[in-house]
């Protein structure tokens, strides 16, 4: 498949592989591709930020090189590594005879890089969409060494030289904001915030990822998510959590979201104790004073 | 269109965006992809090559519309366009009635639909005209307007039809603003001088476990300057002592003759934080901010002790050190501090002595005083003396008034008469500027011991 040609078109493709991005992702990731620049994916834990990288692969038909980023990643997990053992081996077997330029030569071939992903990404023959995420676990010596790969797409390896891409790969790298990123990577990406979607297109994503649950119980589903962020929580719902809440209340067969539903099916988009306590308070009650009065609350 | 985009720039920049010549290259190039006709396209263009952060997208937003709010403006006068002699449509002979008004907007403003809310902030602004209460004063205007309205934001857990979200409420008092604004232009044929954001506005909406995670964060960037400060000055050798001892051995091997001269090496200091927190009634709406300041610092910094005070002070180091959850930490201090004697008034006076008296021993050079409070002493005998010996005896001192600068001495503030003991006031009641007080400190020589 060929990449995007125009925002609408973006989009579209976008949905057909199952992610309905909203105006800002669709419009970023098709300049993504135009301008030949990383994007930089910001927001709140859960919002479809892995998500968005994944459903880019599959709509541009590239395959997708992904680097998890932790404390202590460093250029040997992320970049290349010299395959010592099978240099030693390669040493090893050499007729006493030969000399050491000949062997120097041959040990610090291609043969013997351990490619990890970033390399493997800037050497792939075919396009492809490189996911950097949760970028600000790492330390600021990483994300300097990134730049190099970010803005001219090669990497420098001191005995083979400079390798160059050969093709644009898209890069998309997820943050989840737990530190500053630096402004010399900002000014490398371009930037994307992700948000909560409002109850309208999250209802169109948990209907999408959970076809069979009955409309009115997914809209309520929503409702109630809405609710619940708009609590002061540690942790509020994000979206994979209540795909996970629809599916199982679909398991349990559920038919309306009230507030014994709630309490036995709570822990499943909250997970923080004194959370649980408050959502219980809140949302809970209100939801059986709506039952009792049979007040029907409208999203929005 | 190129020069206008410039001016975008500049004005960013104005408000505190680092946008460099890259990111001005990117979002024309960005435009260049995008059609320029579609409002909502060429914004997320801007925002996705120029904002690289949350915050920056917002002052973009609000620096986007009012400068392309006042581009059309200046058109206007120029072209002499006025909107003045013709009546508003949807007004009748009598105008319309506050009463209907009035729901139409709550509804409104609960939808959220700008196009709406924009129509209907003319037509508030034509009937509050008609009651003859314009002050002419346009931020006057709008609270004005507002009450009349009878708007209230959401308030506790009790649903009551009356009250609307806050953000909500906010967008609508910012096109009743504008409208009000287009109106002064077109009255007096000229554009205002364009003034800064007001921090009200460029604040993101957010809520108390966000804001104590903020802290948490400008709190670890004031460790990290107190740390690397010592070093930096390690490295420096101007203005060093000379050690006199290691240079007449260094000398032994030049037969004698001091050629190489030896400093004496500094030490980095390690901070002794000494923090004194006001948790009176008059500064209740900044002391949970002062606590989570706290709460921070004790995360951070291990030679601290902090102390709150009222009537009278009382140490709530070990406090911190049990409890880590905020919350149980804030009701511990509420329920059995102590500190409210019999008027639950701050008395400064007596608190310094009182501090003076059990930190008298420990205080020295090396140590740092922080005093977060209002400075209202409600008439009582400031002691300004005392604490200037408390500041003598310390290192530093500094002073976090949660006012605006503007009020203080008014009234029974006092803050003048603490000011010359303290080595820096700052007005503190943001994290914003929570970071600035950070940058100050760094600003600020250290007088080594």
């Amino acid at each position: 498949m060929a990449d995007f040609t125009s925002i609408e078109s973006t989009r579209e493709r976008l949905g057909e592989v199952g992610y309905l991005a909203d105006e800002p992702a669709s419009l970023v990731s098709f300049l993504a591709g135009r301008l030949g620049k990383p994007v930089l994916v910001e927001g709140p834990a859960g919002v479809g930020k892995t998500e968005l990288a994944k459903a880019l692969s599959r709509a541009t038909g590239r395959p997708l090189i992904r680097l998890q980023c932790y404390e202590g990643l460093d250029e040997a997990k992320a970049l290349y590594e010299w395959n010592y053992r099978k240099q030693l081996l390669r040493i090893q077997t050499e007729a006493a005879d030969t000399g050491w330029e000949e062997v120097k030569d041959d040990i610090f071939g291609e043969e013997f890089l351990l490619s990890r992903p970033l390399l493997k990404a800037i050497k792939s023959e075919e396009p492809v969409v490189l996911l950097i995420d949760e970028i600000d676990k790492t330390d600021q010596e990483f994300e300097a060494m990134l730049l190099e790969v970010l803005s001219d797409f090669q990497i420098s390896i001191p005995e083979l030289g400079p390798v160059y891409a050969r093709t644009q790969p898209l890069v998309l790298l997820t943050s989840n904001n737990s530190r500053e990123l630096t402004e010399a990577l900002k000014r490398r990406c371009l930037y994307l915030w992700l948000d909560y979607p409002d109850a309208e297109r999250e209802l169109e994503i948990v209907r999408l990822h959970a076809p069979e649950l009955d409309e009115h119980v997914a809209r309520k589903l929503v409702e109630v998510v809405h609710m619940v962020r708009a609590l002061d929580l540690k942790k509020p719902p994000s979206i994979a959590e209540s795909i996970d809440w629809a599916r199982a209340l679909l398991v349990l067969g559920a038919e309306d979201v009230d507030s014994a539903v709630l309490e036995k099916t709570m822990s499943i988009i909250v997970k923080h104790r004194t959370d649980l306590d408050l959502v219980a308070e809140r949302v809970g009650v209100k939801l059986g004073a709506d039952a009792l009065f049979g007040a029907t609350r409208t999203a929005g | 269109m190129a020069p206008r985009l410039l001016e975008l720039a500049d004005e960013l920049r104005g408000e505190g965006l680092a946008i460099g010549t890259s990111e001005l290259l990117d979002a024309f190039a960005a435009l260049r992809e995008v059609s320029w006709t579609s409002q909502a396209d060429f914004r997320e263009a801007l925002g996705a090559t120029l904002a690289k952060s949350q915050e920056d997208r917002r002052v973009l937003d609000l620096v986007f519309d009012r400068f392309f709010f006042r581009a059309v403006e200046r058109e206007a006068v120029r072209q002499g366009v006025s909107e003045l002699d013709r009546p508003y449509e949807g007004t009748g002979p009598d105008g319309i009635d506050l009463g209907t008004l009035r729901e139409r907007i709550r509804q409104a403003i609960q939808a959220g639909s700008d196009s709406e809310m924009r129509d209907l902030a003319r037509l508030a602004i034509v009937a509050f005209g008609r009651q003859g209460e314009g002050s002419g004063v346009i931020g006057v205007d709008v609270q004005r307007i507002r009450r009349t309205l009878g708007l209230r934001t959401e308030r506790g857990t009790q649903p009551d039809p009356d009250e609307v979200p806050r953000e909500q409420l906010q967008r609508f008092e910012r096109h009743v603003r504008r409208e009000l604004e287009r109106q002064q232009v077109e009255r007096t044929q000229s554009l205002p001088p364009s003034r800064p954001l007001r921090e009200f506005d460029r604040a993101l909406p957010s809520n108390p476990a966000q804001d104590l995670a903020a802290v948490h964060r400008v709190v670890a960037q004031l460790k990290r300057r107190l740390a690397t400060q010592g070093r930096e000055q390690r490295g420096r050798k101007r203005g060093a002592a000379v050690d006199v001892r290691r240079t007449m051995r260094t000398s032994l091997q030049t037969g004698g003759v001091p050629l190489e001269l030896r400093y004496r090496p500094r030490r980095p200091r390690r901070p002794e934080l000494y923090v004194l927190c006001d948790v009176s009634t008059s500064v209740t709406s900044s002391s949970v901010f002062f606590l989570s300041v706290l709460h921070a610092l004790h995360d951070q910094f291990r030679k601290l002790r902090s102390f709150v005070f009222v009537e009278r002070i009382s140490e709530v180091t070990d406090v911190f050190e049990r409890e880590r959850n905020f919350a149980d930490v804030s009701r511990a201090i509420a329920t059995d501090a102590g500190v409210a004697d019999v008027s639950g008034y701050t008395d400064y006076g007596r608190v310094w002595l009182e501090f003076l008296e059990r930190v008298v021993d420990d205080l020295d050079p090396r140590s740092t005083v922080i005093v977060l409070g209002d400075a209202r002493t409600n008439g009582r005998d400031a002691k300004a003396k005392v604490f200037g010996t408390v500041a003598e005896r310390a290192g530093r001192t500094f002073w976090m008034n949660p006012e605006p600068r503007l009020y203080w001495n008014y009234g029974d503030s006092v803050m003048a008469a603490y000011e010359p003991f303290c080595d820096g006031v700052f007005e503190c009641w943001t994290t914003r500027q929570l970071e600035a007080f950070v940058d100050a400190l760094a600003a600020v020589r250290i007088s080594t011991a």
